[in-house]
């Protein structure tokens, strides 16, 4: 049955996190997610984790991705300029396939910005904010409720994929006060053990599924994790044949198992003409919106924002439906549907700090209806 | 009883070190500490930067993490904290752990996270090229300071001592059994522990600053350093800093013991 709490959603990712059982949080404060800071330190001393105050993002980064190749589920949260400082180390994630869950709750940009304010413009700094070709998961959650439950979610995702996962939050979820109802116990996704003898394990050599097992520093087994170009014992190799095939399966493990880490919310009435597509906080506006317009309008919200739900897409605006995208940036998502479909795409943007009303979204339907 | 043999990836040979770097030396006795501590392959955890020196965890058997330039510390502080029964060390260049990672040094020695921390200080960026490092001594040739360097070089064991570290000493690639001593009591000592290992790079630092060749290298360091407690200078060699204080895990789990009460406070529950 578990209980209802009401609280605020950085408060719902802290708890969301210790639920799926993590135990090291290391991180750098920055608004508006310095509340799952605070929340992990106290925590964490309750659950016999450990927080660790970093002295920059770029080392808490490092931090938790050592703690989680020790075998301690592990998780850091930052905001727009915290998360610019933690790519290079999240690129290392991919590279190494160590799981780890980075919560960005985004706030507005660039630089400094308004600096406590909302957006989601780091949408595509979560996916192409390293160097190299990589593919990571990134979800967006629309409720409190949602923090909750996404985190777990992203936490089962991490280790089943042995990538890192983004949760892509935003100032208001994170700030805004819901009940919750909190599981007694949430389903967790157990680390994928080798159970091959020590001197037979390679950290490298991928399942059927594309995912290598992951053992444990201090466990039988002896392994080299590398940020290096590496083969399958771990070690450093230069041959570019090799190369070729890393790259390729870390973008083969996460594509070929879309259906296991898609999510999208379709509600789409057979004789809507327009589709809203919409993500986080303002998949909230857009629900209302919809509301007002009347049946001629559907909805599609994106919880998977990476990789991009394309099929979802695409079938949601088959028959040649218009597409409106409310998004607080300057169109990175609806960039995204113009890439996936042929169909046409107005935004709704702000980039001012405030968020999108639903007033602002009918006044766009009203225009292309 | 181990070799220090074991402890090597010898179907990782050769290696890509210039004949005459200093790395070699720093590796070998490495590997000999190990053997003599008994520490199984599972047990230790190597964490290194990039650089040349970063390029010690490939030659090594035990398990190893070999992340970004500059985070080995951060990195290896995690991977203690994930199992605090490892015996977690930390290998940089002076590039590496002390110019872009001279934060994370700093505050690790303040944190006193039980980790050995070994720099291998060649004074400039060996893998680069031979550009200047923090370290590299005001007024040298590297090939970013072709007239000599402009900026001033810092003392890494006084910067870790003032920050705080339990354990901090120096030796050089001349010096090995005083190395290996000092490697070995820095391993066994509860707390960060640094070791500062003054080595030289004769393709880049010693061509460029005329001490050409892997044996002038050594005789500088024969030459320039100094025992502790006899004499002044640059090089001062030896244990500088031996101090018994509670490690970051040990203050945190002491902390634990008596907050239960304190963090029931406004959380709502
Ligand atoms: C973020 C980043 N900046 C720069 C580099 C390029 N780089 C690689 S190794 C290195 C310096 C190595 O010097 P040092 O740490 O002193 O080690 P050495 O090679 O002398 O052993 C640099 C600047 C890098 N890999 N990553
Ligand atoms: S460049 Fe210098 S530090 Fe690097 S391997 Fe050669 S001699 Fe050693």
């Amino acid at each position: 049955m578990g209980k209802i709490r009401f609280i605020q959603g950085n408060e719902a990712i802290a708890e969301g996190a210790l639920a799926a059982g993590a135990r090291f949080y290391a991180g750098y404060p920055i608004t508006p997610s310095s509340e799952i800071a605070e929340i992990a330190a106290r925590r964490m001393l309750e659950v016999g984790g450990i927080y660790l105050q970093m002295e920059d993002e770029i080392a808490s980064m490092a931090a938790i991705i050592g703690a989680s190749c020790a075998g301690s589920k592990s998780f850091t949260a930052t905001s727009g300029p915290g998360f610019s400082l933690m790519q290079e180390n999240l690129g290392l994630a991919v590279m190494a396939e160590v799981p780890c869950v980075v919560v960005d709750v985004q706030r507005s940009g660039p630089s400094t910005g308004l600096a406590t304010k909302p957006a989601q413009a780091d949408v595509m700094q979560a996916k192409w904010g390293r160097h190299g070709d990589q593919e990571i998961i990134a979800l967006s959650p629309t409720s409190v409720q949602e923090c909750f439950d996404l985190t777990v979610k992203a936490f089962n995702l991490s280790e089943r994929f042995r990538v890192p996962v983004i949760l892509l939050a935003d100032e208001i979820v994170g700030h805004m006060r819901e009940n919750v109802e909190i599981p007694d116990e949430v389903e967790v996704w157990p680390r994928r053990l080798p159970t091959v003898p020590p001197e037979e394990y390679r950290p490298f050599r991928p399942d059927a599924d594309g995912v290598p097992p992951l053992a444990f520093y201090g466990s039988e087994y002896v392994f080299h994790i590398t940020g290096s170009m590496h083969d399958e014992t771990g070690y450093a190799s230069n041959d570019p044949k090799n190369a070729q095939r890393k790259v390729q399966r870390l973008h083969d493990k996460i594509h070929k198992n879309r259906a296991h880490l898609t999510f999208v919310r379709t509600r789409i009435p057979p004789e809507a003409k327009v589709v809203l597509v919409a993500y986080g906080v303002t998949a909230r506006s857009a629900r209302a919106a919809m509301e007002m317009a009347g049946p001629g309008v559907g909805l599609l919200e994106l919880v998977t924002l990476w990789p991009f739900p394309d099929e979802e897409v695409r079938e949601a605006l088959a028959g040649g439906k218009v597409a409106v995208v409310p998004e607080m940036n300057l169109g990175q998502v609806g960039r995204e549907v113009s890439r996936a479909t042929s169909a046409e795409v107005v935004g709704v943007n702000k980039a001012n700090g405030e968020p999108i009303t639903p007033y602002e979204i009918l006044d766009t339907l009203k225009g292309v209806m | 009883m181990a070799t220090a043999r074991e402890y090597l990836a010898d179907w990782m040979m050769p290696h890509m070190w210039c004949s005459g770097c200093g790395n070699g030396i720093v590796l070998g006795a490495l590997c000999r500490v190990l053997a003599e501590l008994g520490l199984g392959r599972n047990e230790v955890v190597i964490t290194t930067g990039i650089g040349c020196w970063g390029k010690a965890d490939d030659y090594m058997s035990t398990s190893a993490f070999h992340g970004t330039h500059g985070r080995a510390l951060p990195a290896a502080t995690g991977i203690k904290c994930g199992n605090p029964n490892l015996t977690v060390l930390a290998l940089m260049g002076d590039g590496d752990g002390a110019t872009i990672g001279g934060n994370h040094l700093i505050h690790s020695a303040r944190r006193n996270i039980d980790l050995t921390a070994i720099v291998v200080n060649n004074y400039n960026y060996g893998m680069t090229g031979g550009q200047y490092s923090g370290t590299t001594p005001a007024g040298k040739r590297t090939t970013t300071s072709p007239a000599g360097n402009p900026e001033r070089e810092f003392d890494l064991c006084r910067v870790v001592a003032a920050a705080g570290a339990p354990y901090v000493a120096r030796a050089t690639v001349y010096h090995v059994t005083l190395m290996e001593r000092l490697i070995k009591e820095a391993i066994q000592k509860k707390g960060f522990a640094f070791v500062e290992v003054a080595s030289g790079c004769p393709t880049h630092y010693g061509r460029l600053n005329k001490i050409v060749g892997p044996v002038k290298m050594m005789e500088w360091f024969r030459d320039s350093a100094v025992r502790l407690g006899q004499g002044e200078g640059p090089l001062v060699i030896g244990k500088l800093v031996d101090e018994d204080v509670p490690d970051f895990l040990e203050r945190y789990e002491a902390l634990r013991a008596n907050t239960a009460v304190d963090t029931e406070r406004d959380t709502g529950r």
